[in-house]
């Protein structure tokens, strides 16, 4: 069974923030405007954050590319009512945008706030308009429902496709998510944990490898490398 | 024969007449009500974004009205079971006021988680994919259980009394006397009737408390449930079980004040109930104290990162303010009042209930929106902040109206004060108020 995973080289990221666009123009994610992007309301189902540490003259800055974890123990989908939100058999948290009610309550659980509530239907400027991916199952989203990061689903979809009208067999190389091959810095690397020669399952098992807040026992499938 | 009650002509006396500051009443708490409405529409046909909700504050006073308007609703469970369990029978004459409240506080609670819903018309989704892993359909279950047991237990509990405004309120406009009629049931006073209904009551309010100690906990699990800062606490339960009580008891004392002065009900709502209620209050303010240290001082104690960001904004950052006024609010100022001015003086246990209940709004808006403000990806994304916007205002006020205006209109159409259960004989059986050792005296024979 494939377990899609991914592994982000912080010593290679140069917070050029190209993984952020490509994630909005694959994904359609709207455009907030600068007084909701300042109320917090801006979607962006990537970030690229600082994180900063210390204080003057004693800083260290870290930069972190944040996806959604993808946790193999979701607090998400443990508390959503009505399974709108769930984990595919390969690993992957996906939300049903038809079947959410709004409640938010997956929103304050998720310990990594990777997710997106659309507080007004969805907007783009014209010029943007023309250029919405025309996906299906990257529709834009209705208002009152929660979105975030799918590691690009439709793409898996796409390259399942691909391989069979070519008469081969899929193999987890030839998926990728946007963010993964836009990144610049080639920080990003993406493919099945679950393959012990896979070279995510290898970097994942790196010394330099760690999870965000391993803690709290959510068990997240994106994995850093440490800086320095 | 009907039961002999001393005081059947002045309980009955409010519903002979409607007044025109009743119709000014009603419909000035109308408006406000429609308001809420004509906000609610706004917000489902623009979104959510016309609140002050961001990220992360996900949750605002909707979520807060819940849980304050569920905790209310305490009230009336726990003068009416709890207390009918005890074995207290002094509670007789205020157990229908207090029910009340239980009964016309619940439809606000539940409505306020669907004003809060991005997709209310997605309603039934609960129904047809409901899944017992979320404590959102916990809530669902017990509140919807809450609400209907409640409803029956107020509803037998007024039996006796509709069947009285059916044989003396002869002269009430046509349609009301036919209300009368149908909802006596064909109550007859049988003194076997009375057997049958205490034993249902006895055995209800067993069943409802444990119902209203589930329901504020469960409510409570809400948060309890997540692994976040200042949410994750076994203590949230027991915690907001306590809150509960104390804002649903201090809310009887009001409504008691307001009802006997409004109506002229002081010699069966007189000063000993008062002065009983303050000896409740008294102590669950104390437990209030309790919670509240054994709560803050684990989190501040053991000093662990995320928890003391929360903390910290309560008692020095953002909320400090918010929250020493609560604390003044809930604990100094209306403890001092009820032991050393409280008793025997209507006016100032008022002044404290309403004090406390204010103070319990507070507290359960900090419990929600510090650990929203700063969660624990705080060092990256910086923190949060909200501020309740227009529509969320309008509806808060209408939440409030709505209860009023139920409660107000429901006192001109039902006696409020229990003819029966203060009875000095009912049917069958004698039954005194005063005398009576245990009013579960029916159930044992
Ligand atoms: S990061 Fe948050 S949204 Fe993503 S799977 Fe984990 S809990 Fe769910
Ligand atoms: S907001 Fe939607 S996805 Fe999230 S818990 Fe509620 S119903 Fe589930």
């Amino acid at each position: 069974m494939l377990r899609w995973g991914m592994v982000i080289d912080l010593d290679k990221c140069f917070a050029c923030q190209s993984c952020t666009a490509a994630c909005r123009m694959e994904n359609n994610t709207p455009v907030a405007g600068k007084d909701q992007a300042d109320m917090g309301r801006a979607i962006l189902w990537n970030e690229v954050l600082p994180f900063v540490e210390g204080e003057y003259p004693n800083v260290h800055t870290t930069i972190l590319p944040r996806p959604c974890m993808h946790c193999d123990e979701p607090s998400c989908v443990k508390v959503c009512p009505v399974q709108a939100t769930f984990m595919n058999e390969e690993g992957t948290v996906l939300v049903n945008y038809d079947r959410c009610i709004g409640c938010r309550m997956c929103t304050v659980a998720c310990p990594y706030a990777v997710r997106y509530f659309n507080w007004y239907a969805p907007e783009w400027p014209d010029a943007l308009k023309e250029h919405l991916n025309p996906d299906p199952e990257v529709a834009p989203r209705p208002k009152g429902v929660v979105e975030k990061c799918t590691f690009c689903v439709q793409r898996l979809r796409k390259a399942r496709e691909e391989a069979e009208a070519e008469g081969r067999t899929f193999n987890a190389t030839d998926y990728t998510p946007a963010c993964v091959e836009t990144c610049t810095g080639r920080a990003r690397y993406f493919g099945d944990l679950n393959d012990p020669n896979s070279l995510v399952s290898k970097l994942s098992h790196s010394p330099r490898a760690f999870r965000m807040f391993e803690e709290l026992g959510t068990h997240p499938k994106v994995y850093y490398l440490k800086q320095g | 024969m009907e039961p002999k009650n001393q005081h059947t002509q002045t309980i009955l006396a409010p519903i002979r007449k409607v007044s025109k500051g009743d119709y000014l009443l009603w419909g000035a708490l109308t408006a406000l009500l429609l308001s809420g409405l004509v906000a609610w529409i706004w917000q489902y046909i623009e979104g959510l974004g016309i609140t002050g909700m961001n990220r992360p504050v996900y949750w605002g006073v909707y979520i807060t009205n819940f849980v304050f308007f569920i905790g209310l609703a305490h009230s009336g469970t726990f003068i009416s079971a709890i207390l009918r369990i005890a074995g207290q029978s002094w509670r007789a004459p205020l157990t229908r006021a207090a029910e009340a409240i239980t009964l016309f506080s619940l439809p606000f609670g539940a409505g306020s988680i669907i004003i809060d819903m991005g997709r209310p018309e997605r309603l039934l989704n609960l129904v047809f994919y409901g899944r017992y892993q979320s404590p959102i359909l916990w809530d669902v279950t017990a509140v919807s259980l809450y609400l209907l047991s409640s409803v029956v237990f107020f509803y037998l509990s007024l039996l006796p009394d509709i069947a009285m405004c059916r044989d003396r309120l002869t002269n009430v406009p046509h349609w009301q006397h036919r209300m009368y009629e149908i909802l006596a049931l064909g109550w007859n006073h049988d003194s076997e009737q009375y057997h049958r209904l205490e034993k249902v009551l006895d055995g209800m309010a067993v069943f409802m408390t444990m119902l209203v100690v589930t329901v504020h906990t469960v409510v409570s699990w809400l948060f309890g449930m997540t692994v976040q800062p200042g949410w994750h606490t076994a203590l949230i339960g027991p915690f907001f079980l306590l809150g509960a009580i104390l804002s649903g008891t201090a809310a009887v004392v009001i409504v008691l004040a307001l009802l006997r002065k409004a109506y002229r009900l002081e010699k069966v709502l007189h000063n000993g109930l008062f002065n009983s209620l303050r000896k409740l209050l008294i102590t669950f303010v104390l437990g209030w104290l309790y919670m509240m240290i054994a709560e803050y001082l684990t989190i501040g104690y053991s000093n662990m990162t995320e928890e003391m960001v929360v903390l910290t904004d309560k008692f020095s950052g953002t909320y400090a303010t918010m929250f020493w006024s609560m604390t003044v609010f809930v604990f100094v100022i209306p403890l001092l009042i009820f032991i050393f001015k409280g008793k025997n003086s209507v006016g100032w246990m008022v002044f404290a209930s309403v004090l406390i209940n204010i103070g319990m709004w507070m507290e359960r808006y900090i419990v929600i929106i510090p650990t929203e403000i700063s969660p624990r990806m705080l060092h990256v994304m910086g923190q949060g902040s909200y501020l309740p916007a227009l529509p969320e205002i309008l509806i808060t006020i209408a939440c409030f109206a709505g209860l009023i205006l139920l409660y107000a209109v429901f006192t001109r159409f039902f006696p409020i004060i229990p003819i029966w259960e203060t009875a000095e004989e009912l049917p069958g059986h004698a039954h005194s108020t005063k005398t009576s050792p245990a009013p579960s005296s029916a159930s044992s024979d």
